[in-house]
């Protein structure tokens, strides 16, 4: 089976649609998303309508920290992210905010596990940024691979029998194989909002039968998704880092 | 999970298993069948049991991943793997014959034998460094050959894929490997340079032409690292009739700082196709080492020893390709002459370490017999070597990076092809002729070389001022 992962959309309609038109062309049969659905971007009615039909038709979706900010106005973040959350709190319907509110943590399937930002304490809100991040993530939990996104900046790590770690920025569609008998957490880039300068979307495919993940970059009209943002009032860097990737 | 049991007609994954030809410290091997594949094959299994070297697991696991990705003539073809979970094994071609470590006693070998014996080494490198594999452990007993002559590099398991996660880099203290071909830079924990195995391939040069290790065989870490700064006793001073070109060539593979060493591996096989050609300079005459001013100097220098940023191998090699310009000598080929050497100005100019060679084809006739004097009873072959070394002077490149080749063929486009494939070389640059009759008669030399080659060719012509359109 192949999987289509995606994290951090952050509301950006023109980068999520190039996302899942490219993941459809690489055969694509089901769909997961690892959360902040919303936030930052200028089109988050769009976005989660695009998701809850997905998750109607099977697809597996996780809470985000911007996901949750919706319904927690209390959650401390900074004045750009703040002010974007609450204006899409003003956009959402209330089966929108139903649906963010319901979404799972975590979600396990077969040896997989799937979390925003990190297994040890998902409603923390931690970033993964070193080998001893992942290793904590890791040992948290029984999964042979983890997949969690939240610092929007790709990274594979590992661990041996032996609890040796090893790290890795993926490079773009080289399929890695995801050793049995070693313990995964895959970080995956952000959809909306890339921060490793490079601006192109990212996302992930698995295949689960030869246990490839395939780290993924796909070119969008950025200038479109910047515009929206500014059209629609939302803090001017929020548009600007899109160019930039960061 | 019940493990397969490993033995004389089990099964696994519909390979037959056959006989253990080699019990080894990490690994056994057993010769294997399948129905539906034909070459003789070879099943690597690791030992995993407790109490095993855990490197044994971690080099297996390389091996595993990176060998399925490998092709051509300089690898063992890989038939399928096996994972940790159930039995794990690489199932792979059985390259016929030994390795090249049985020549062990016949040390040391004529020059001649070691330069082509390099040569193809030196070729099955640059193939593996393109296709992003660091091997890391290069020395005779990884290296074989197929009975058509080709060189056949085996045991991945300490390689580094630069596009793959590198599962040895952050596993171990101690660098792995061999330790007298070991690189200096690979105790500093540096793996992603391709150049390492460059640095080995001349500690084997140097000890099958001279029956001596340029650092002899200590394994502690203490012995390796004097590497980093004391430099070997020069070849010459062992062997007083050691040629200036071989020691020029084994000497810059052991320089200490990469950066010093050729700059990739088919620029060394290059060097050692073209012997009279290698340009000779200090080190190829010495007979000592370095002062010792120079090893202290060295040794406190921490040039070697900075952080560096995580290299991209293939960036690297595209940093220096061999460039070929094949040239017409003729009169009037002036114009188009000047065209390309502009050309060649401006391709150099953006790759420093990319070495030229100018190339001409002096064209034998079907029929007649060819006289290597002309009327005047001048060497033709002489005269063209001159004059293609005139043509690239205003280049005022570097004598190391500049060679000059007179072919001799009935047909030019095929004999540029055939320097391009044994040469390995990365961009041909040629002219095309303008209305020219010879082109209509024989059809465009420039037009075969870019159907045919098998890397970029640039083709440049002079520019022409509008025409008046006719008819």
């Amino acid at each position: 089976m192949r999987l289509a992962i995606f994290a951090d959309i952050h509301a950006n309609r023109q980068a999520f649609s190039a996302c899942l038109d490219a993941a459809r062309a690489r055969g694509a049969e089901r769909v997961v998303c690892l959360g902040d659905v919303v936030g930052y971007g200028a089109d988050p009615e769009w976005a989660l309508d695009t998701v809850m039909d997905l998750v109607a038709d099977g697809a597996i979706a996780v809470i985000g920290n911007h996901d949750h900010a919706i319904g927690t106005p209390l959650q401390t973040m900074n004045a750009a992210a703040q002010a974007a959350i609450e204006w899409t709190r003003g956009r959402l319907g209330a089966p929108q905010r139903r649906f963010l509110a319901e979404l799972p943590a975590t979600r396990q399937e077969d040896d997989r596990l799937y979390v925003h930002s990190e297994a040890s304490q998902p409603l923390q809100w931690r970033y993964v940024r070193s080998t001893a991040d992942a290793a904590r993530s890791i040992e948290a939990t029984d999964a042979s691979v983890t997949f969690c996104g939240h610092i929007h900046q790709p990274a594979l790590y590992s661990m041996s029998p032996a609890a040796k770690m090893t790290s890795f920025v993926p490079t773009s569609d080289v399929p890695v194989q995801l050793l049995g008998g070693r313990r995964w957490l895959a970080v995956l880039g952000s959809v909306g909002q890339p921060r490793d300068g490079n601006p192109a979307a990212a996302f992930a495919m698995l295949d689960t039968t030869s246990r490839e993940v395939t780290y993924c970059r796909v070119p969008y009209d950025v200038e479109a998704a910047a515009d929206r943002i500014r059209a629609n009032g939302l803090p001017t860097w929020l548009a600007d880092r899109l160019l930039l990737g960061k | 999970m019940v493990k397969p049991a490993i033995e004389p007609g089990a099964k696994l994954d519909g390979f037959t298993i056959g006989q253990c030809v080699h019990q080894g410290g990490m690994a056994t091997l057993w010769t294997v069948t399948h129905p539906g594949i034909t070459v003789p094959l070879l099943m690597k299994i690791p030992r995993v049991a407790e109490g095993e070297d855990p490197a044994a697991i971690v080099s297996f696991e390389m091996e595993q991943v990176i060998v399925p990705r490998l092709a051509g003539a300089h690898v063992p073809g890989c038939f399928g793997t096996g994972d940790f979970a159930r039995q794990p094994y690489v199932a792979m071609e059985r390259i016929p014959g030994k390795t090249l470590y049985s020549r062990i006693d016949d040390l040391p070998i004529p020059y001649e034998e070691a330069r082509v014996l390099g040569g193809k080494i030196a070729t099955a490198l640059a193939d593996l460094h393109r296709q992003n594999v660091i091997h890391h452990d290069i020395k005779p007993s990884s290296i074989m050959f197929r009975a058509s002559g080709e060189c056949v590099l085996i045991d991945f398991g300490l390689s580094h894929h630069n596009q793959l996660p590198d599962l040895l880099q952050e596993e171990f203290r101690l660098p792995y490997g061999t330790a007298p071909y070991m690189a200096p830079e690979r105790l500093l924990g540096v793996r992603d340079d391709p150049r390492s195995d460059l640095f080995s391939l001349g500690v084997l040069l140097y000890f099958f032409t001279t029956g001596e290790r340029p650092f002899g065989e200590s394994e502690t870490l203490r012995g390796m690292r004097r590497r980093l700064w004391r430099d070997p006793y020069p070849p010459r001073r062992l062997r007083p009739d050691y040629p200036p070109w071989l020691q020029e060539i084994v000497l810059r593979c052991l320089e200490i700082q990469p950066v010093w060493r050729h700059p990739t591996a088919s620029q060394l096989a290059f060097d050692l196709a073209h012997p009279e050609q290698v340009k000779l300079t200090a080190r190829s005459e010495r007979l000592q080492r370095d002062p010792l001013s120079t090893v202290w100097r060295r040794r406190f220098n921490r040039e070697l020893t900075l952080p560096k940023p995580k290299s991209d191998v293939a960036a690297q090699l595209a940093s220096g390709p061999i460039v070929v310009v094949a040239l017409d000598i003729e009169e009037g080929s002036g114009e188009l002459n000047e065209c390309l050497r502009r050309t060649a100005a401006q391709l150099l100019a953006t790759l420093p370490s990319a070495r030229l060679a100018c190339l001409n084809v002096l064209r034998l006739g079907r029929v007649t017999i060819d006289r290597t004097l002309d009327e005047y009873g001048n060497n033709k072959h002489i005269e063209r070597l001159v004059a293609l070394r005139h043509w690239a002077s205003p280049l005022e490149l570097d004598e190391g990076r500049l060679t000059a080749h007179v072919l001799e063929a009935i047909d030019p486009a095929s004999a540029i092809l055939e320097f391009t494939r044994v040469n390995q070389v990365d961009h041909i640059v040629m002219g095309a002729r303008q209305n020219s009759m010879l082109r209509t008669l024989l059809g465009s030399v420039a037009g075969k070389v870019a159907a045919e080659a098998a890397c970029t060719v640039t083709v440049v012509r002079p520019p022409r001022s509008a025409q008046v359109e006719t008819g």
